[in-house]
Order: structure tokens, then C-alpha cells, then sequence
């Protein structure tokens, strides 16, 4: 992938700031090491840049305050890095807990205030929501994250590339062939592998059987939120299929370490390549049909339309990838542009919409059913034959490389930097969630309270993939 | 339209899969942690409540996939609740962090007895991939004792329901 990475004074990096508020570029991500922050930015040409600031006395002049997308990014590089953003509009801490955490206050008659978490109700990932309503409508939804922090950044630190794949593929499990595609891309852009192509079609194929087996899981998630659980039910068992025809390909339900440094752990299996035959006629004989089920139960869409609304606006400014971001008219899709190959030689949409409600987001996970299951025939039909890994070695130098992937919720940026005798010496990883945990606390905003699991569904944003 | 759905549904049959037998290493691990008295309490259910202390989401995946229409969890008198007030056995993964640590004890206070632990998955027995980072106190069992331990990264539905029927047999013997 095409990058620049440059060392700039403090004015270029503050100009940079000013073009991310003027919406002339899009945030990708910002992190810090020991001295150093970094910040990677992507403009309308796809060209992605990564500007990096040294630091004196570990401070740097603050994005947030320009750009309120940075905010808890900087809060999370204070965290884990040590850096001080100057004049960061929020100074509390973000993944690092311990001590009182006093929450924005919303003040006026009547407003009362309902903690919910850690733990939540249902088999979800530990995070806090403290709401403040007044009677059964949301006046503010601040959101308290970080429950789930595991060090990731500091695991891979000195990690082998081997164990720091493995540690990838673990950032958000939902998401870990895109996860560990993100790294892998990361690691062979720093080292200028290039993989044999058998490898980077069948890392399509299990990029698009996780959307796949996401999308059904949330499709049907939102509606048993809306109490419609022939849909839960229906799409439940969908998924399933979709697990079990991975396994049956790669060895694994999730396809965890299947994708590595260098191209596949495995080849496609002929058991595999039938079964995915079998699930295209499953999926087009009974989703349509589930399809015009939830378009024509009125008690559904009642509480799905006009529901949880995120304006286009905000979704522009805070650069929300996946279907959160093209639910409200973003259309940016990472395996378009920049794009990484195979999606340059394979025909599918990118579905878009402009209503930006609960709605819209589980139309754009329709539709992209669709468009990936196009893209497994596509696969199946034109997959190169060859090998389907390389021996990745490392430079004689230390070496960076970044990467942008489409994974079921947005696009993942990784970045990596490898040691000259091998291993990984820093590796940052930015989940979609980043900057969709943020929408959703204004989506929520005067939507009433038990309306929540279904905007909060409809986001399915990952704890764990955010929190690291 | 919803009718035709049901009455076809219906006309079928279900879709749910027979049943794996009890995990003979789970049984082992039990044995003896369960006494008479909470047997006869119990009877032939019991209410589980996850809890995810610091988990990548993966065994949530995977434990969510035992309440769908082919694992049918709920058939052999084992379901989720969603309060640990309301439970008999915790499910516990992930590395638990230091930033679930006091949640996690938290919730076993809140449990009445008789209580069981489950940590499931290999973050859960010993930090996995995990181990040894400075956010993550480390396995299940640095925090609370646990009776049982389901492997896997994660553990596939079969795996985690061969673990819970070892359980429920345990516990109801």
C-alpha cells in the first residue's frame, strides 16, 4: 500500500489538525511510543500519511482540541505511552482505571441518572453506560470503556512476528482474520513481501465468511432486541452454517490464525471448497425470504425506522467506517480505496444510504450479504492456483509498514514497526469502534431508554477491540 | 407472512442436534466439588450468568451460538440469566483484567449459593495468548476458585455443551 511517513514540526502538525476539522482529511489514528507521537491521516485522494511529532518532555500539541474524534485517542496515548496532548480538552483516563471517574454532568429538573455496567444483562463484552434521562428519555449517554484493557500494545512489544500474529487475531475475535490481515498486509508492506496470489484471494474468502457470519448474528441480534425472534432464530442458524462451512475450509470456526505474515497457514480444503457451494444455495434459497419477513412486519419496523438516527454530518467528521458510516452516507470502504488486492479484479457495491437509523444500518448489513456472497463465487470461481505462503525475513534495517482493512465494522488501520533482527519492536492497532463508540452517544440522544439494546445492536461496537 | 414462517417451521420439525455425551476429563475435575444437599436444592436445572473479564469476544461468539436453534441449549434445563442474583454457576472468560477484577468479585458476592465457577476458554485457565501482560491479573482461578475448566481458543458449542451436560450431571447425580 501506498504510504508517506514523515517527521514534522510542531506547525505542520497542527496544520494537520486544522485539515482534519475542515473535513479536508479523515483521522486514521493517532498512538505513542516513548518520545513519539504519531498520527495517521488519509485525505480524498486515498493517499494515507503518517506524520510523527517528537516530543519534548513527552508533550505534544493536542488534535482533540481541534478535532474532537482525537479526544480519547489521546486519552488512551497518556495512558499507554506516557504523552501529554497540551490543551486536550478532557484529561481523564481513558483505558488505565483506578480512582474516582466523575462523569460529564447533565443538570436540569427531573433528570435522573441509570448506571448500567460493567457487566450487562446479556452475553456481551464488559463496558459501563451511565444515562441520564429525564422520564423515559435519553438526555446524555456517556460511555465508560477500557473494562476489557489486556495490554495488548505492550504484549507486542518485542513479540515474535508468530506470536504477534496470534495476539492480533485476539485484539476483537468477532474480527480476527481482519485483524490478523491488517498485521500481516502491515508487516509485508515493512519488509516488501509480496505474497503469492492464491494467498491474497483466500484471504478474501475468509474476510468476506466473517462478514458473512457477522452480519447474520447482528441481523438477527437487533431484531431479537426489537422482540422478533423468528428473525434471531432464523439468522442464528445462517450463521452457524457459515461457521461450520469455515471450519470445514480453514480448520477453524473463526478462522482464527489462519491468515499470518507471508499469506495463509492453509490451503482451501476440497471438503471446504463444497461446502461453500452448499451454503451460497442455503443462504439465496432462505435469506431472501427472511429478508421481506423483517421488510414486512410492521411491529418490527416500528421499532427499527427513525430509530437511533446518526446525521451524516457526524459520521463525515468522525470518519465512522462500516455500516455505521455508510448507514448515514459515507460511502468509504477500505477494500475499495486504497484497496488491496484481490478486490481490484472482483465486481461487488458498496451499499449506501442516507437515513443513518437503526433501519438503515441493517439495510446496509443486507445488502452486503448480498455483495459477499457475490464476492465467495467470484472467489471460488477465479481462485489462482500456487502456493499460498511465502518465508517472510526480516530487513537488514529496522522497518515500518501500515495497512487499511475492511473487516464486518468498519476499516482496521494497523501499523508495525520491525526490528532488524526480526520481531515485531512496536505494533499499533486502531479498531472501527474507535470512532463509532462516540456516535453512538449522540445516535442515542433523545431516544428513549429501552430503545437502547437496539441502537447499541445496530452499532455492535467491539469492547475488546477498542479497549486492547 | 409470519404464520406461513411458523406453520412451516412447524410442519418440519426441529433442527436442534442430539446431544454429546458428558465430558469425561469435566467429570473427573468435578468430582466431589458437589455435594448432596445442593444436588437435591438444584434439582435438574441450573442458571448460568456469563461474565466476560476480559474476553476478545471469542467465547462470547461461541457460547452465544449454544442458545441457537441446533445446540438448544435450554432443553437439557440449562439457560442464561441476567443477573448473577439469579444464578447458579458463573461463566467466566478471558484473562481477567485488572480493570474487571473487582466487577468479577463483585458478581460471585451477588451469586447465592450453591455456586459453581466455569472459566471457559484458555485465556480463562491461564491469562492464553494473554499471560503475563501487566493489565491482566491472569487465569479464572487468580481471582476465584473454579470447578470447572472448558479449553479452547475458543471452545467450539460441542465442546462448551459437553463441559456444561459434565456439570449438570455432577451437579443433579
Amino acid at each position: 500500500m501506498n504510504w508517506t511517513r514523515s517527521a514534522v514540526d510542531r506547525e505542520t502538525w497542527e496544520q494537520a489538525g486544522e485539515r482534519l476539522r475542515s473535513g479536508a482529511s479523515s483521522l486514521l489514528s493517532l498512538w505513542g511510543e516513548p518520545g513519539r507521537a504519531h498520527m495517521a491521516v488519509i485525505d480524498s485522494s486515498h493517499e494515507l500519511r503518517v506524520l510523527s511529532f517528537a516530543c519534548e518532555a513527552n508533550r505534544f500539541p493536542s488534535i482533540g482540541r481541534l478535532h474532537p474524534p482525537a479526544i480519547r485517542l489521546e486519552r488512551a496515548m497518556r495512558d499507554l505511552a506516557g504523552l501529554e496532548a497540551e490543551g486536550l480538552p478532557d484529561t481523564r483516563p481513558w483505558l488505565r482505571h483506578g480512582g474516582p471517574y466523575p462523569f460529564l454532568p447533565a443538570e436540569g429538573e427531573s433528570l435522573h441518572q441509570i448506571p448500567v455496567g460493567p457487566v450487562h444483562a446479556g452475553i456481551i463484552e464488559p463496558g459501563h453506560f451511565r444515562f441520564t434521562a429525564n422520564g423515559e428519555t435519553v438526555v446524555r449517554l456517556e460511555e465508560r470503556l477500557g473494562y476489557v484493557h489486556k495490554g495488548i500494545d505492550a504484549l507486542m512489544a518485542g513479540a515474535s512476528l508468530e506470536r504477534a500474529a496470534s495476539l492480533a487475531g485476539r485484539v476483537s475475535g468477532d474480527s480476527t482474520v481482519a485483524y490478523a490481515l491488517a498485521f500481516a498486509q502491515a508487516v509485508e508492506v515493512a519488509l516488501g513481501a509480496q505474497i503469492p496470489p492464491r494467498a491474497a484471494w483466500l484471504r478474501a474468502l475468509a474476510a468476506e465468511l466473517e462478514r458473512l457470519a457477522n452480519h447474520f448474528g447482528d441481523i438477527g441480534a437487533v431484531c431479537n432486541d426489537a422482540s422478533f425472534s423468528i428473525m434471531h432464530a432464523s439468522c442464528g442458524l445462517l450463521r452457524e452454517r457459515v461457521l461450520r462451512a469455515s471450519h470445514a475450509c480453514f480448520g477453524h470456526r473463526l478462522m482464527m490464525d489462519v491468515v499470518m505474515p507471508g499469506g495463509m497457514r492453509c490451503d482451501l480444503s476440497a471438503e471446504g471448497r463444497q461446502q461453500l457451494v452448499a451454503l451460497i444455495a442455503l443462504v439465496r434459497s432462505q435469506f431472501p425470504e427472511l429478508v421481506e419477513l423483517y421488510e414486512n412486519t410492521a411491529s418490527l419496523k416500528d421499532r427499527t425506522v427513525g430509530t437511533g438516527i446518526l446525521t451524516p454530518a457526524l459520521a463525515q467528521q468522525f470518519a465512522a467506517g462500516g455500516y455505521v458510516g455508510r448507514a448515514s452516507g459515507r460511502s468509504f470502504d477500505a477494500r475499495r480505496a486504497p484497496g488491496y488486492p484481490p478486490y481490484d479484479r472482483l465486481k461487488f457495491e458498496v451499499p449506501v444510504v442516507q437515513a443513518g437509523d437503526v433501519n438503515a444500518r441493517v439495510w446496509i448489513r443486507i445488502q452486503e450479504v448480498e455483495q459477499s456472497l457475490a464476492l465467495i463465487e467470484q472467489i471460488l470461481g477465479q481462485l489462482p492456483s500456487g502456493a499460498v505462503h511465502i518465508p517472510v525475513s526480516a530487513a537488514a534495517v529496522s522497518a515500518e509498514g501500515t495497512a487499511l482493512v475492511e473487516g464486518f465494522r468498519g476499516d482496521i488501520f494497523a501499523w508495525v514497526r520491525i526490528r532488524a533482527s526480526g520481531g515485531v519492536e512496536r505494533c499499533h492497532l486502531r479498531d472501527p469502534s474507535w470512532f463509532q463508540w462516540p456516535l453512538l452517544e449522540a445516535a442515542i440522544e433523545g431516544n428513549i431508554v429501552a430503545d437502547f439494546p437496539l441502537c447499541n445492536k445496530s452499532f455492535n461496537c467491539s469492547y475488546s477491540g477498542h479497549d486492547l | 407472512m409470519t404464520s406461513r414462517f411458523l406453520l412451516r417451521n412447524f410442519i418440519r420439525g426441529p433442527l436442534t442436534e442430539a446431544a454429546p455425551p458428558p465430558d469425561e476429563g469435566a467429570l473427573a475435575e468435578l468430582a466431589g466439588r458437589v455435594n448432596q444437599a445442593s444436588r437435591a436444592r438444584l434439582g435438574r436445572t441450573l442458571s448460568i450468568r456469563e461474565v466476560d473479564a476480559g474476553s476478545c469476544n471469542g467465547c462470547e461468539l461461541e457460547i452465544h451460538a449454544l442458545n441457537n436453534v441446533l445446540y438448544d441449549l435450554e432443553r437439557f434445563g440449562l439457560r442464561f440469566v441476567a443477573s448473577p442474583r439469579h444464578a447458579d454457576v458463573l461463566l467466566v472468560t478471558g484473562p481477567v483484567t485488572v480493570n474487571m477484577r473487582e466487577a468479577l468479585e463483585r458478581t460471585y458476592q451477588a451469586t447465592p449459593d450453591p455456586k459453581w465457577v466455569v472459566a471457559v476458554g484458555d485465556c480463562a485457565r491461564n491469562g492464553g495468548v494473554f499471560a503475563g501482560s501487566a493489565a491482566c491479573v491472569g487465569g479464572v482461578s487468580a481471582v476465584l476458585a473454579v470447578d470447572l475448566h472448558i479449553p479452547g481458543c475458543p471452545p467450539s458449542p460441542t465442546a462448551l455443551l459437553k463441559g456444561l451436560l459434565a456439570l449438570l450431571e455432577g451437579v443433579s447425580a
